[in-house]
């Protein structure tokens, strides 16, 4: 169980959270989702601890992320962002071993060695281990990030705006892969979304933050209706049922 | 990998014979224990400056830095000129070596924690703003330095300018004592630190969420940097490129991430270009030139070739 209580975080002057308190339950893919600015990013970088706190709390199973250490943190939460970059020539094996530091703390035993033979097996990695990160496309790329978090063996997986930059061939296999790890492997994942029909057809849990502040909180269902739309996004939005599912037409 | 080991092994192995046989004439317990104490100065001096580099260029991500960025060696610079200004050539030489030394070795540290001490503000460009810090300090030190330069007595002018080019050769064996232990004592620390430093080089998200407590590492690191860097400093004059040189070499023979190899390669590279250099300088061309302009001349090389690629890639 993820709980934000009374988080608060300005920029400068600008009040860019206000007062959020959300509960989110264990398992399940949440989309964390809204117009720019509404400060969905900056709601991520504090869970995923890369801001520091000003004020609020936010605990993982109760774990408090400003009193545990981050080593510990590690254990328990995945990050993965977009604009990640590879500094120096790493192998695909080697970047998804990274994901084993936490808990080898840089000496790998049989084990880890293991679970990362097993990540790059289950992400299609295997004919690209020996590669360099900067070889590959930024699908691949993205694929490799995804497999690190894996291998990492958290219970929560967080994603800021994973979906960038990737085609749509891409895109939906980002999101069957995380449906998976959220079904077959009990993970937590919640992910930031730009894009609503991606967060329609793939999470369980909508949160809409609108102005800093949670504006709806429902089930994937129950969220997609016109009205809510038009409240988050300040314009009409029509919803439409496509084979079974509800598709927002927003782009047209 | 094992046969780049074991090739520069050899390379460091004959360059240390080298420097300790060639030319050598008279009695040989005189010749070795003088030497000797050269060599362990240069060996010395070599480790600081490739470890400093190395660790560098991990926490700020980018392969073309050296710790000189940070403005120590302007500091220097200006600490010896208003040395000689204040004091005349005569009163500079005749200054204790351990005095200045320590003094060399205070301001610098001191320097250092002033600039750390940006970092410790909140936010994520900390480390941007504290190099961009460390270029605007190293330009008024630079700035007052050629100020002096223009004030000072002539004759005294030619004399500094002999004294502002790092020479390895009038490397005094008393401060070996002193910067020693705290040149080893900081690689030890980098060497236990080798594996927090692989995944610092993944850059900050990636090091916070693999659980390492990025702020304090960052520290850490830069102080064993600054460290490194003010003793070779004081113990021989500013390098700029070298290090560079030494770094771009070991990557480009080394092809991994992983700090351990690079740091023992790096360790051996800059070893046998020091003391195989200042062996051929010394000896076979009988002084005539000096190694630390070739050296940076190479090193200076080395950068342009480093930025071009980087511009066509």
């Amino acid at each position: 169980m993820i709980e934000i209580e009374n988080v608060t975080f300005h920029h400068g002057r600008s009040l860019i959270l206000k007062d959020v308190s959300l509960t989110l339950e264990k398992g399940g893919i949440t989309a964390l989702i809204g117009p720019n600015g509404a400060g969905k990013s900056t709601l991520f970088a504090l869970m995923a601890r890369l801001l520091p706190l000003q004020s609020g709390s936010i605990a993982f199973d109760g774990m408090d992320i400003r009193r545990t250490a981050s080593r510990d943190l590690a254990k328990k939460l995945a990050i993965l962002r977009q604009d990640t970059h590879v500094a120096s020539r790493i192998s695909v094996r080697d970047m998804v071993g990274f994901g084993r530091f936490p808990h080898h703390q840089g000496r790998a035993t049989r084990q880890d060695h293991e679970k990362v033979a097993r990540a790059l097996e289950i992400f299609d990695l295997t004919d690209l281990s020996n590669r360099f990160i900067d070889e590959l496309s930024g699908g691949q790329r993205q694929r490799v990030l995804v497999a690190m978090a894996y291998a990492q063996d958290t219970e929560y997986l967080l994603l800021d705006e994973p979906l960038n930059n990737l085609d749509m061939h891409f895109a939906r296999n980002l999101m069957h892969q995380l449906r998976d790890l959220a079904d077959n492997h009990g993970k937590t994942i919640v992910v930031v979304l730009h894009e609503i029909n991606y967060a329609a057809a793939h999470a369980d849990t909508i949160v809409a933050l609108k102005n800093g502040q949670v504006a709806v909180k429902s089930k994937t269902d129950t969220f997609m209706t016109e009205q809510n739309l038009e409240q988050v996004y300040d314009m009409p939005v029509r919803i439409r049922m496509i084979d079974g599912l509800k598709v927002a037409l927003h782009h047209a | 990998m094992a046969r780049t080991f074991i090739f520069l092994g050899i390379c460091t192995a004959l360059s240390i014979v080298a420097f300790m046989v060639l030319g050598a004439r008279g009695n040989w317990d005189f010749i070795l224990s003088f030497r000797g104490i050269k060599l362990a100065a240069l060996v010395i001096v070599a480790i600081a400056i490739a470890t400093a580099t190395i660790v560098f260029q991990t926490l700020t991500s980018n392969r073309i830095l050296t710790p000189s960025i940070m403005g120590f060696d302007a500091l220097y610079i200006l600490l010896q000129t208003t040395l000689v200004f204040t004091l005349g050539s005569f009163g500079y030489v005749t200054l204790q070596p351990e005095m200045k030394f320590a003094l060399e070795l205070l301001l610098l540290s001191s320097a250092a924690l002033l600039l750390f001490g940006t970092l410790l503000g909140r936010g994520i460009q900390d480390l941007f703003r504290m190099l961009l810090v460390g270029v605007v300090f190293g330009v008024l030190c630079r700035s007052l330095t050629s100020l002096l330069q223009r004030l000072i007595d002539p004759n005294e002018f030619s004399f500094l300018q002999g004294s502002l080019f790092a020479s390895f050769n009038r490397v005094d064996t008393k401060l070996l004592m002193i910067a020693a232990p705290l040149v080893l004592g900081s690689c030890v620390l980098v060497w236990r630190k080798r594996y927090v430093l692989d995944v610092m080089a993944l850059g900050r998200d990636q090091a916070i969420n693999l659980g390492i407590n990025y702020r304090r590492e960052l520290l850490i690191g830069l102080t064993l940097v600054t460290a490194l860097v003010a003793t070779s400093t004081a113990l021989v004059g500013p390098v700029t490129f070298f290090g560079l040189l030494v770094s771009a070499i070991s990557y480009e023979l080394v092809k991994t991430h992983n700090h351990g190899p690079v740091l023992i390669i790096a360790g051996l590279i800059s070893i046998t270009v020091l003391v195989g250099g200042q062996a051929v300088f010394e000896r076979v061309l009988g002084m005539s030139a000096t190694l630390s302009i070739v050296i940076e001349f190479l090193g200076g090389l080395v950068f342009l070739f480093l930025i071009l690629r980087k511009v066509r890639a």
